[in-house]
């Protein structure tokens, strides 16, 4: 009887083993990155209608961030100041500027300022800036280093297991809340020691269950 | 054969085919025949029946993919609803082909072997069927894939300690072991039907699927051992997969379903129920394609038999909860078992005893087990009452809980039954095809038991064993 295959597929089985694995492994591994936010989120730098720098207004003038996001600490939501923040300083200084040609529309119109939002978390996780403010997480290490930027960008995915990484390990990102919004604090030699206070002081046993955030 | 000699033909022919008729050539023209010859217009009437419930079935769940579980009859005590019975009766039912191809073959029972590819196949189309069911009853179905252990953005990992993670891996496993013992013991019937192909196309499919065997004697010893080691693997799957399925309910800790005696009472009656599907099936296929002689009346016998032994395990069962509930002192043991007799439910009790444990009952009398219409009619009484009794379980306990204000009577809607019924149409249309493109008798088998194989047998003067 003829044969009906030629002799070069006795070598295909270990090929299609071969790939059959790899190709199970390439998947789970393009999708445990290219669909999360580590790819998906970081680095969304969108065009705001007004070009706020953060860089002038805190790193070279020295505006504490507290000064427009008054709220972060006594209220779950940091807030975006309203355009009466802005006009506070901008009636004097350079009333006339085309850049901040928006805000003064805003401010004759009464109508709110419609900035991009850039960090979204979804409705089922519940987040309070207050909490993780007062417990002694500062503005950089979520936000990065805000205080370089022209523009403002997305620094961390904001993911379920970036939440869960610092919950379950918090030492290296505690400070003293005189610090929280030192864009320039490292952490000292003796970290461990000093979040080890922190931690005994206000007793913060980050919480890891669904429920702390999934309420 | 039900006469005198009967008993001499028991050991002159353990395969239980009437061998007179029967040549090794014979044989294989008869199964090779049915899926080379033109397809009979029966094949299509059944084909059509069955594809229009498999899309009974598709629409079921595309409607409740868009419109969640609330279109089930699910209520506030009743959180499983026919979607855990289904998927407990599916697998249950999966549970005939790896007890005949694995258990039946290690104890060397070789009347097996004329039914154990059909069974096997039903294993697997059953298992099938009931994987369907948890995978759609978690309500937000594009996320399914929580329940296996992948790497993922939200450290998000199975929980170990739940029986409902044990059971993924447990039907997954079964399945993946019922399969690979399925195609190995295809695979020199596959060869066949490559030799005997006239089309090209045939050709190179049955010769990619046979992995070139050539029946040579170094083939054969590694197909025998193979074979061996999958049914010795396969062994212990027969009775762990329905005992973890039983955990889903015995770890928890509801009356009624917080009982030791769950696993071996699933494990007995899922073998019930699985040859009963075996039974009603191989009826139906051995009258269609006149395989009398091959699937012989002696064959059905036997699995009766079987039947016979695990309705009365299952009936034991029964009983000896209500005694435990009466035992332990346990006033809400106590009162679920009454609630179920005489509840409620008390009708779907009385269903569930009168098809499982006296159903099987007229099979004490040999004239009726070995009567092809009561058995029929037995057989899907029995399955019936199979599916009464996960109802019964499921349902009673949940909708009469601990707090009375919370009871609630639980009804199906529109959408259980016909995801239900549904899941009949994957299970027939995947069987037609089955016996329509492979041999749904195991020829190399059953050409092992016939009496030429055996140099001693009656023909040539001695007897077997």
């Amino acid at each position: 009887m003829a044969q009906i295959f030629p002799e070069w597929t006795n070598k295909l089985p270990p090929f299609i083993a071969l790939g059959a694995i790899i190709i199970v492994i390439g998947v789970i591994g393009f999708v445990w990155y290219y669909f999360s936010p580590w790819y998906t989120d970081v680095g969304y730098r969108p065009v705001q209608p007004v070009p706020f720098s953060h860089k002038l207004h805190n790193d070279d003038l020295g505006i504490d961030c507290r000064f427009c996001h008054n709220l972060v600490e006594v209220s779950p939501h940091a807030n975006v100041p309203p355009t009466q923040t802005c006009m506070n300083c901008h009636k004097l200084i350079k009333p006339d500027s085309e850049k901040l040609a928006k805000i003064g529309e805003s401010w004759e119109m009464k109508k709110p300022m419609q900035w991009i939002r850039i960090h979204k978390l979804p409705d089922f996780a519940y987040f309070d800036h207050s909490v993780h403010l007062r417990a002694g997480v500062g503005c950089a290490s979520c936000h990065g280093n805000i205080n370089q930027l022209e523009v403002v960008r997305q620094n961390t995915p904001l993911s379920m297991s970036w939440c869960l990484d610092c919950h379950r390990n918090p030492d290296m990102h505690l400070r003293p809340v005189s610090e929280i919004t030192n864009m320039y604090w490292t952490p000292p030699d003796n970290q461990m020691e000093l979040a080890k206070i922190i931690r005994g002081d206000k007793d913060i046993n980050p919480k890891t269950d669904c429920s702390a955030c999934h309420r | 054969m039900a006469n005198g000699t009967e008993n001499i033909a028991e050991y002159s022919n353990p395969g239980q085919v009437t061998g007179d008729k029967l040549s090794f050539k014979s044989l294989t023209d008869k199964i090779s025949g049915i899926t080379e010859r033109k397809t009979p217009p029966v094949w299509f009437v059944a084909f059509g029946a069955a594809f229009s419930l498999l899309l009974v079935l598709l629409g079921s769940i595309g409607y409740l993919v868009w419109e969640g579980v609330g279109i089930w009859g699910l209520n506030n005590p009743v959180g499983w609803g026919w979607a855990i019975i289904n998927f407990v009766w599916w697998v249950g039912i999966g549970h005939a082909g790896t007890l005949i191809s694995a258990i039946l073959f290690l104890l060397r029972q070789r009347w097996r072997t004329s039914i154990n590819r059909f069974a096997e196949a039903m294993t697997l189309f059953a298992i099938m069927c009931a994987l369907i069911f948890p995978g759609i009853h978690v309500g937000r179905i594009w996320v399914a894939y929580w329940m296996a252990p992948i790497p993922n953005q939200m450290s998000m990992w199975p929980n170990f300690r739940s029986p409902l993670l044990w059971d993924v891996f447990a039907v997954s496993t079964y399945f993946t072991a019922s399969l690979l013992f399925w195609f190995t013991g295809l695979i020199p019937d596959l060869a066949t039907f490559r030799d005997r192909a006239k089309k090209k196309l045939k050709k190179l499919v049955f010769g990619i699927l046979s992995l070139g065997w050539r029946g040579g004697n170094r083939q054969w010893r590694h197909y025998e051992l193979a074979y061996l080691i999958l049914a010795g693997i396969s062994t212990p799957l027969v009775l762990s997969v329905h005992s973890v399925v039983s955990t889903d309910f015995a770890v928890s800790i509801l009356p009624g379903w917080h009982t030791t005696i769950f696993p071996p009472y699933f494990v007995a009656g899922a073998i019930f129920s699985g040859f009963a599907m075996v039974v009603t099936l191989t009826i139906i296929a051995r009258k269609i394609y006149s395989l009398e002689h091959i699937i012989t009346i002696d064959h059905l016998e036997k699995m009766n038999k079987i039947m016979l032994l695990t309705g009365m395990m299952v009936g034991y069962a029964y009983s000896i909860e209500f005694f435990i509930a009466w035992y332990s002192g346990n006033i809400y043991e106590q009162f679920v078992f009454l609630n179920r007799a005489f509840g409620n439910y008390a009708w779907a009790y009385w269903i569930m005893i009168s098809c499982n444990v006296l159903v099987p009952q007229i099979f004490w009398v040999k004239r009726w087990r070995r009567a092809v219409p009561v058995m029929f009619v037995a057989s899907i009484l029995i399955n019936v009452g199979m599916w009464f009794e996960r109802f019964v379980i499921v349902v009673t306990s949940l909708s009469r809980d601990f707090l009375p204000a919370n009871w609630d009577y639980y009804k199906p809607t529109f959408w259980d039954i016909s995801t239900f019924v549904g899941s009949f149409g994957l299970f027939f249309t995947l069987f037609l095809l089955f016996i329509r493109f492979l041999p749904m008798i195991s020829m190399t088998e059953v050409k092992a038991v016939l009496p030429q194989a055996d140099p001693h047998s009656r023909t040539s003067g001695g007897l077997d064993e």
